[in-house]
């Protein structure tokens, strides 16, 4: 079947059950999202379905026929990132790193329809997501940056 | 200890009645509107006298707020008088009703904006004849139909408990709701039958205190009897089912929805874990419920098992029967396969077994499958099961987002039909109607 994803059509050749994330990382390499539980509990899967957070682990590609997808690749890169990656550089705000990529995806979910989502809102947006490190501090003053990144300010 | 000053009741005869005749105007315009039209019990309908306020703080004994904390747990106080994120007591919380919106009042002891100057009989008036300190009929969102059978030390302890609290000055809403107050009144006399729990002697101690604390402060029928056009729990069909917040209250009477009917062990420990593995985690309006139970004795508890069990009144040989067919119709769906969306995004936790970490309720076992709406299942699929902030409890992930609306109704078909019921009627309405966000 065909995905879209970070504005590309992407040919796909497996199980419609496939879990996203699979197909993700082992058929198109695009490793940004990470597997942490598997069972849409950490987080750390997180990518973009027409603009929503959504866990990747637990989402059969089935679903996700016609659906604009974004991953983590799909906000920058490294010669040109976009203002959440920016804003993470920006404020070192990781530690281990393993949980950054959900956070920034699910963060980009609230600031894309908020661009100045309060320290509140955010907060309550990455519930779902975890950070063992407990850099929780760092993550949402990058949010909160990169908020204003988007809203133009330098 | 104990130092309530005396009460004097105002006697304010002129001013009664003309609140009377004023009430009485207004009802005739709800009544006709209601298609009431039996005007029996003109007593009661008019405004109450008020009782003079307090002046002087109060002492309690310390035993005494103990117990009235269990029952402020017991009656699921805060589910109405606290907001999310809001001081504990302080009201403010909207509660939805087919007429209108209310807002729950401050309960904490502030003098201004709670009820600091409320003396014991006017905390007593209202918990058992729905009346506030100024003598407004209060509505019956606030469940004094209920509240009527607590007795009078277990509401010292309830009043005890909340005088003590820390005072919030907070302005209560003001209610959304067409209704006069005064027409309350004449609502009460046809639906409110206020008076005490009486124990039934027929039935064990144990049993007595599980109906007590059922029918009284756990109000329980508030959600699970259905009600009337009017609002009132229809009395004849007690613990049917009933309807709350968009979610349906299951029935806990011999037409109780779950596959494996209850028993009052696996009963007691949901109420206190807020998940049985052969029937249901709880969510919605429950989840606060069983927080809440989860603070309260075994002795409470089990009462409350051994009462509500005792409402399912089907014989063991057709409950056993029933529990057979269900784990029968569990053990099979797990070898099915052919559904991408259940085996890629619910098989991996549902299937798994719950003895398994991570592992799920069997679904062919869930009462969100077998109730009569698709209601609960949507919004569970859809919201997820989260626990209160800062609070442990069961979790499910949302799944709002991942799905389309069409994909939702295929899924919620596929679950049901995984069931054995019936299809629900028309499942893509519903779903349309809960992604417009309609309670």
């Amino acid at each position: 079947m065909k995905l879209d994803i970070n504005g590309r059509a992407q040919e796909v050749d497996a199980d419609p059950a496939t879990p996203l994330l699979y197909v993700l990382r082992e058929d198109l390499k695009l490793n940004g999202a990470r597997f942490g539980c598997g069972l849409g509990q950490c987080g750390a899967c997180t990518v973009l379905a027409d603009g929503d957070a959504i866990f990747s682990c637990i989402t059969p590609i089935s679903v996700l026929a016609g659906r604009r997808i974004t991953t983590l690749e799909g906000l920058g890169t490294l010669d040109k990132p976009g203002p959440m990656q920016r804003a993470f550089i920006e404020l070192q705000a990781a530690q281990c790193g393993y949980c950054i990529p959900g956070m920034m995806m699910r963060a980009q979910a609230l600031l894309e329809r908020k661009p100045a989502a309060s320290e509140a809102e955010i907060r309550s947006a990455l519930q779902p997501n975890l950070c063992r490190c407990g850099t929780h501090i760092r993550i949402v003053r990058a949010a909160l940056r990169a908020g204003e990144l988007m809203r133009g300010k330098s | 200890m104990v130092n309530i000053p005396s009460v004097r009741w105002t006697a304010a005869g002129a001013r009664a009645k003309k609140a009377l005749l004023s009430g009485l105007r207004l009802f005739a315009r709800v009544a006709l509107a209601g298609g009431l039209i039996v005007l029996a019990g003109f007593s009661g309908c008019a405004t109450r006298s008020a009782l003079l306020p307090l002046e002087q703080p109060q002492r309690f004994p310390r035993e005494q707020v103990t117990k009235g904390a269990e029952l402020a747990h017991l009656g699921n106080c805060l589910g109405c008088h606290t907001t999310e994120g809001g001081k504990p007591y302080a009201g403010g919380t909207p509660i939805k009703t087919p007429f209108g919106t209310i807002y729950g009042t401050n309960i904490t002891p502030d003098p201004d904006t709670g009820i600091g100057r409320w003396p014991l009989v006017a905390f007593s008036r209202a918990m058992r004849e729905g009346v506030d300190r100024e003598g407004r009929h209060l509505y019956p969102a606030f469940p004094y139909d209920h509240f009527t059978k607590v007795t009078d030390d277990d509401i010292a302890a309830l009043y005890a408990f909340l005088m003590t609290r820390e005072p919030v000055r907070q302005e209560n809403r003001a209610n959304r709701v067409p209704v006069p107050r005064a027409a309350v009144g004449l609502w009460k006399s046809r639906y409110f039958t206020p008076g005490v729990y009486q124990p039934d002697a027929a039935r064990s101690a144990e049993w007595n205190r599980g109906a007590y604390l059922v029918q009284g402060l756990g109000h329980c029928g508030a959600c699970h009897t259905p009600r009337n056009k009017l609002g009132a729990e229809e009395k004849d069909a007690a613990f049917a089912g009933g309807e709350v917040e968009g979610w349906h209250a299951p029935a806990l009477n011999a037409s109780s929805p779950s596959p494996v009917p209850w028993a009052a062990d696996t009963l007691q420990s949901y109420l206190r874990r807020g998940i049985a593995e052969q029937h249901t985690v709880s969510a919605g309006p429950m989840q606060e419920v069983t927080h809440d139970l989860s603070h309260v004795s075994d002795e409470a508890l089990r009462a409350i098992a051994t009462y509500v069990v005792s409402l399912d009144t089907r014989s063991e040989e057709q409950r056993r029967r029933h529990a057979e067919a269900a784990l029968e119709r569990a053990r099979k769906v797990k070898a099915i396969q052919g559904n991408a969306v259940y085996d890629g995004a619910c098989a991996d936790c549902h299937n798994r077994g719950r003895a398994e970490e991570g592992g799920a309720l069997e679904l062919p076992l869930g009462t969100a499958l077998t109730i009569p709406t698709p209601r609960n299942l949507a919004y569970i699929i859809r919201d997820g099961i989260v626990p209160p902030e800062g609070e442990r409890g069961s979790w499910m992930p949302a799944f709002a987002g991942m799905l389309t609306d069409e994909q939702l109704t295929d899924l919620l078909n596929y679950l049901r039909a995984l069931s054995g019921e019936p299809a629900w009627p028309d499942v893509a309405r519903e779903v349309r109607n809960i992604s417009r966000g309609d309670q």
